[in-house]
């Protein structure tokens, strides 16, 4: 029989004394190749770091460079843990904190689809507007809304769109960029 | 200026550039044509192993022993598979390893072909860079990026997978020396406002100790030297993980052995006592480190390492110096020998609580006349092959402790073990390895009788190439190391590690070809190693030896330095080891 035990000390962990969990933006320029996404998040799953969101696309088409947006939480012995093993990856550029280094400006886009009639039609369209949210397509009974903002003004309109007929979301995660004339 | 060729000769002719002597393989459907371009030449050396995973360890063993880059050639799918292991161990202890693997023709890849398997996937966490080449315009470029990444930088195993298709394709091919890699430049200058600081920080120590590691192994024979002469010029004490051995000389004074589970008492107490930690290539691996939250509690630390990710992983470090150890000892030398001093009256005390800790003579044993006591047998070896050119490997369990406690090494990449992995069957191969790169010296294999039937097959290897490497077996009849956990925790019961219906080792060796050698009396020890050391060929030398000795001292897991067991606490002092470990302990193994 295996003994559980209630919090089993493991030498295996990081340091023993355990700081509070921080969410950090991480932007990291990779060589865009074939497996170079897979290395990221391979290496995020083996050791165990979590991934609250991550967006990628190639962002410099001649020198083949693509920006890996990656949001993640963990101490702030792990998130500098998690810097220095993505800046081992052979096919990375560089890593850079975002939260750390700069005061950066983060965007998610979101399609909201919305279902009903009456009352709660007319509210979803209010507040769509209040959040300048625009409607992408529409039927006589639905909506779909695009919006555009932190990820914090995305929830709160979905969360206000629950009880008007919430039906399902689309998001693409976060894009971040460092403010001011100097490149992340 | 470019040569017209196929992909298979690519391969070929970049070993030749790259200065490879030998390359460990096994040919298959998926690399045929490669084989055919060793046929037509006969600069590089084929050596023909028994099994893809004896490659790999021999690349390995060649690597460790010869400072070069080991490489290894295996076909798709099984052939690749069964090189995980030995890329993964080399990947744990930083071996600079290039593998070439076949692939299934680029059409066919994702059919699930025959032989096909997900190279790179599988090898992603297991190697620190890998190549699927799907254009041969890539080939030459990939080929000596692996080479260069293999050895720059922390070492570790590259492999470029290469699908056939590819190898019969024509290119050009090219070679430059000395490409600079577009992204990967690790920092090998450390900083010298850190070394500055660690410098000043040592001059002002009172209990200092050097805490060395296989980065010293890794960074060359400069770094080692450069070791010494700080380690003397400081008067400071020095100890060194299972890697790190013979980075510094085992005979001198200042040398407190190795440290860690298995590590000396004085090691062991130097390290929690220490009020200055000078960490050398070395990473606060647990097998270290015991519990972290008691781990040298009162010490400051400084931490050379070529790794960023090394730094503070497990322990918060006050002085990290990111770079390469020759050059960073090289300017730690430089600065010291400028005018720092160290604190000679704290030294002094410092010394002679060190010399308390080291006469309570923690490698000692009560030895027999009855039996052949394990850490005898390696004591005996050590002393009967003093002063011969020598490289030694080990398998892994107790016989790898005692090896690593009772020989002892005075040069670097004399000793080769698996460390991080903890590879069963890493020995043999890896001996094979060594006994290649140095075709004169003396190659010893100290094996168990479990590790030795992991990779036994590449005896036939050893005997086709007459490579006269000697394995000395600590025959306990026991998956030692195991049996040793299950007395400590489950109430000494053996679970499965009694080794039933093992070979007749002497027929065994005779069967291969090679030597055979039996000794269970300890008053024939001697003249049976001397045997095996003047026989000119492969020994398989069985030593009977006590099977219920266990191997101290030892640090508990769960517990800290200072709370080591000694042998004399062992079981024949009828004290219940399995009450020193309590159940968060046991969780930890
Ligand atoms: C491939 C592999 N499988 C299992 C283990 C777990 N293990 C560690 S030591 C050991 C026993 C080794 O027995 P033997 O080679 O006879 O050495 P001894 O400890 O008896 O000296 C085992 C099974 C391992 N390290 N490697
Ligand atoms: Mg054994």
């Amino acid at each position: 029989m295996v003994k559980t035990h209630a919090a089993p000390l493991s030498p295996y962990s990081t340091a023993p004394h355990r700081s509070h969990v921080e969410t950090h933006t991480l932007s990291v320029l990779v060589d865009n190749e074939p497996g170079v996404l897979a290395r990221v998040v391979g290496l995020f799953s083996g050791r165990g770091y979590n991934i609250e969101s991550l967006t990628v696309a190639e962002v410099a088409h001649e020198r083949h460079l693509s920006r890996i947006t990656i949001v993640t939480s963990g101490t702030p012995e792990t998130i500098e843990q998690i810097r220095h093993q993505l800046e081992r990856l052979v096919p990375v550029n560089s890593v850079k904190d975002l939260t750390l280094t700069v005061r950066a400006i983060e965007r998610e886009l979101a399609m909201i689809k919305v279902r009903g009639r009456g009352e709660n039609r007319v509210e979803a369209m209010n507040l769509a507007e209040a959040f300048r949210a625009k409607v992408i397509d529409a039927t006589v009974e639905s909506f779909i809304f695009e919006l555009t903002g932190n990820p914090q003004k995305i929830d709160d309109f979905v969360d206000l769109m629950r009880p008007l007929g919430l039906v399902e979301v689309s998001r693409t995660g976060v894009a971040a960029i460092s403010r001011g004339p100097e490149p992340i | 200026m470019a040569k017209q060729m196929t992909g298979a000769e690519m391969v070929v002719e970049a070993f030749k550039d790259q200065g490879v002597e030998y390359v460990f393989g096994y040919p298959g459907g998926a690399v045929l044509p490669i084989y055919d371009a060793f046929f037509m030449q006969d600069k590089v050396r084929h050596i023909l192993v028994r099994q893809e995973g004896g490659a790999a360890h021999a690349a390995e063993g060649y690597a460790r022993s010869s400072g070069k880059v080991g490489v290894l050639l295996v076909t798709s799918g099984p052939g690749a598979t069964n090189a995980i292991t030995g890329l993964t161990d080399a990947l744990m202890d930083s071996i600079p390893l290039v593998c070439i693997t076949g692939q299934v023709p680029t059409h066919l890849i994702g059919s699930d072909a025959f032989q096909e398997c997900d190279t790179t996937g599988i090898t992603r966490s297991c190697t620190k860079h890998n190549y699927l080449v799907r254009r041969i315009e890539d080939l030459p470029r990939i080929l000596h990026e692996a080479f260069y990444i293999a050895s720059h930088g922390r070492p570790g195993p590259v492999v470029v997978d290469i699908p056939k298709d590819v190898q019969f394709a024509t290119g050009a091919y090219t070679f430059q020396r000395n490409i600079q890699h577009k992204t990967y430049r690790p920092q090998l200058k450390g900083d010298l406002e850190h070394i500055k600081r660690a410098v000043a920080m040592m001059a002002e120590a009172k209990r200092p100790i050097f805490y060395t590691g296989g980065g010293v192994i890794n960074s060359g024979p400069h770094a080692a030297t450069l070791l010494r002469e700080l380690v003397r010029a400081t008067g400071f004490p020095i100890t060194s993980t299972l890697m790190g051995l013979g980075a510094y000389p085992a005979s001198d004074k200042q040398w407190l052995g190795m440290l860690g589970m298995h590590g000396s008492y004085e090691a062991n107490h130097a390290m929690h006592d220490c009020d200055l930690m000078i960490c050398v290539g070395a990473r606060f691996d647990d097998r270290i480190t015991g519990r972290v939250d008691a781990f040298s509690p009162k010490s400051k630390k400084i931490h050379i390492d070529i790794d960023p990710s090394s730094i503070n992983k497990t322990i918060k470090v006050e002085v990290p110096i990111i770079g390469d150890c020759a050059h960073v000892l090289e300017d730690m030398v430089r600065l010291w020998r400028g005018g720092q001093r160290a604190d000679a009256a704290a030294l002094e005390k410092w010394w002679e609580a060190i010399n308390g800790w080291r006469a309570r003579d923690s490698f000692g044993f009560r030895n027999s006349t009855q039996i052949i006591k394990p850490q005898h047998a390696v004591r005996r070896l050590y002393e009967l092959t003093k002063g011969r050119d020598l490289y030694i490997t080990t398998e892994v369990g107790q016989h790898q402790m005692w090896a690593a406690q009772h020989f002892h090494f005075e040069e670097p990449n004399r000793w080769m073990t698996s460390g991080g992995l903890g590879t069963m069957g890493y020995g043999l191969p890896a001996a094979i390895g060594a006994q290649l790169a140095h075709p004169n010296s003396l190659v010893i294999d100290i094996a168990g009788e479990g590790s030795i039937q992991m990779n036994i097959q590449e005896m036939s290897t050893a005997m086709q190439y007459r490579l006269p490497v000697k394995i000395f077996i600590l025959n306990n009849q026991y998956l030692g190391m195991v049996r040793q956990w299950q007395e400590l925790l489950h109430g000494n019961r053996y679970s499965e590690t009694y080794m039933e219906s093992l070979p007749d080792f002497v027929k065994l060796a005779e069967a291969y070809g090679a030597h055979g050698i039996r000794c269970s009396n300890p008053g024939d020890l001697d003249d049976a190693i001397k045997e095996m050391i003047d026989t000119p060929k492969a020994v398989i030398f069985d030593c009977m030896v006590d099977q219920k000795e266990n191997c101290f001292p030892m640090i508990p897991s769960g517990k800290a330095h200072n709370e080591m067991i000694l042998n004399e606490l062992g079981d024949d002092a009828g004290v219940d080891l399995g009450a020193i470990i309590d159940e968060k302990g046991k969780m930890l193994v």
